[in-house]
């Protein structure tokens, strides 16, 4: 079972900042983040890629996008 | 599945559209633009309320259709790339007030971020002052963003309600297009106009307009911000919006010296006032009320484009701002700051702390 981060129908830069937080409260492991928007979505993966978590999937359903985040 | 791959969102895409914007707003000064104004968003929104005599400043009257187009060059790509999403509902009043607040900062120091970096790439070192006090109301914007700050959730609207910026707008453009200027005369039809002044001094009407549907469309599809590059860089070490920021000095500075247009120095700049302590301050007052607020003036711009209403209460806010600015004696002259400039600054500093407080959430109840 993933964390997960709902940052819908927020702006930037507080999906990356609720990101981050958990990705370094659990360090390793899944994160699922969820975002509505292009940017958030563009900003969410590029800080993930700078804290070493790699984006294992990435799923677009309504308009939302679901970001998959892995780390060993 | 994910869409594809946008190209104007990598290193290479900012770096390029802050290029363009750089080399494009140095010459809309050789077209006829203001010194070291071809784009100011502040500048021109305040000429915009002017045109339409919300104030009657006579020197800074213009429907620049600069902004216009940034408006539509936004929602043109948008719709074209399936980024038209309409939205709202995120705290309005506080906006409204903080587009206001950065507004009466911007017009203290005489610009907006922009503008600012256009000043620098024309040798104006006032605006240093201006770009320490924009970091500086930034950087304590991070320190809210740290501890909390949300100006909650915007929920989904439908298309009608997004595509009020674009038609209002569109109006607008339609107003400028019936009521050309008419030589000699302060007015056509509805629309003011400035016979002398920076509101006098502009590129024609269709290099403006392309130009700034140009920039629309690149800065729409880069996320163009020069708010967000100070913050990113402060809040997260991340270089990328910084490098656009820093690419569009470059651009305009290298332009300006190939067009003769680099003059360095502190007095005697154009629309520029050499009252160091007041340009920090102003700008720290917009630059705070920006990242409270989520994007510089210019983003506002493009994400009202995107149907984003949140964004285009704060750039209302803007324009009402601009009119309280010049009606009650707030905005600063090339002669130093306005009677009541001290008080603005003070107020709209006050304004941007209470919403910046008030919308401190506590940990584990972040966004709600």
């Amino acid at each position: 079972m993933s964390e997960k981060v709902d940052a819908r129908g927020l702006s930037c830069p507080q999906p990356v900042l609720m990101a981050l937080s958990r990705m370094r409260e659990i360090k390793a492991g899944e994160l699922e983040v969820l975002v509505d928007n292009e940017v958030s979505k563009e900003n969410v993966r590029r800080a993930a890629s700078k804290e070493g978590w790699e984006l294992a999937q990435i799923r677009e359903e309504t308009g939302e996008y679901h970001l998959l985040l892995k780390r060993s | 599945m994910e869409a594809k791959k946008n190209f104007f969102a990598t290193s290479a895409g900012i770096v390029g559209v802050g290029v363009v914007i750089g080399v494009l707003a140095a010459l809309l000064q050789k077209w006829g633009n203001p010194g070291n104004m071809g784009i100011c968003v502040a500048c021109f929104e305040r000429d915009v309320a002017g045109g339409l005599g919300l104030h009657r400043a006579d020197v800074v009257q213009y429907l620049r259709p600069e902004i216009l187009g940034f408006v539509l060059g936004a929602f043109v790509a948008a719709i074209a790339v399936g980024e038209f999403k309409p939205r709202s509902g995120s705290a309005p009043l506080a906006r409204f007030l903080l587009g206001m607040c950065a507004m009466i900062g911007a017009l203290v120091f005489l610009g907006c971020p922009w503008r600012a970096i256009l000043r620098l790439a024309g040798g104006d070192g006032n605006a240093l002052f201006g770009l320490a006090g924009l970091a500086t109301g930034v950087g304590i914007g991070t320190v809210f963003f740290r501890s909390g700050y949300s100006l909650g959730r915007t929920t989904r609207q439908n298309s009608g309600l997004g595509l009020l910026m674009p038609l209002v707008i569109g109006g607008l453009l339609a107003l400028r297009l019936i009521f050309p200027p008419v030589p000699g005369e302060a007015k056509s039809g509805v629309l003011f106009y400035s016979l002398k002044g920076p509101g006098a001094q502009h590129a024609a009407l269709f290099v403006s307009l392309a130009v700034g549907l140009v920039v629309g469309v690149i800065a729409q599809r880069s996320r163009f911000c020069t708010m967000g590059a100070l913050r990113d860089l402060i809040l997260f070490r991340h270089w990328h919006l910084f490098s656009g920021f820093i690419a569009l000095l470059a651009a305009a500075w290298v332009t300006n010296l190939v067009l003769g247009q680099f003059h360095p120095g502190f007095a005697n700049q154009p629309v520029a006032h050499t009252q160091s302590f007041w340009n920090f301050s102003g700008m720290l007052v917009a630059g705070l009320a920006f990242a409270l607020a989520g994007g510089c003036p210019g983003r506002q711009l493009f994400m009202s484009g995107e149907g984003d209403g949140d964004a285009a209460v704060f750039v209302v806010g803007m324009i009402v701002g601009a009119a309280f600015a010049h009606n009650f004696g707030l905005a600063s002259s090339p002669a130093g700051i306005g009677l009541h400039g001290v008080a603005a600054v003070v107020v709209a500093l006050i304004t941007c702390l209470f919403i910046g407080f008030a919308n401190v959430r506590r940990v584990g109840s972040e966004g709600e």
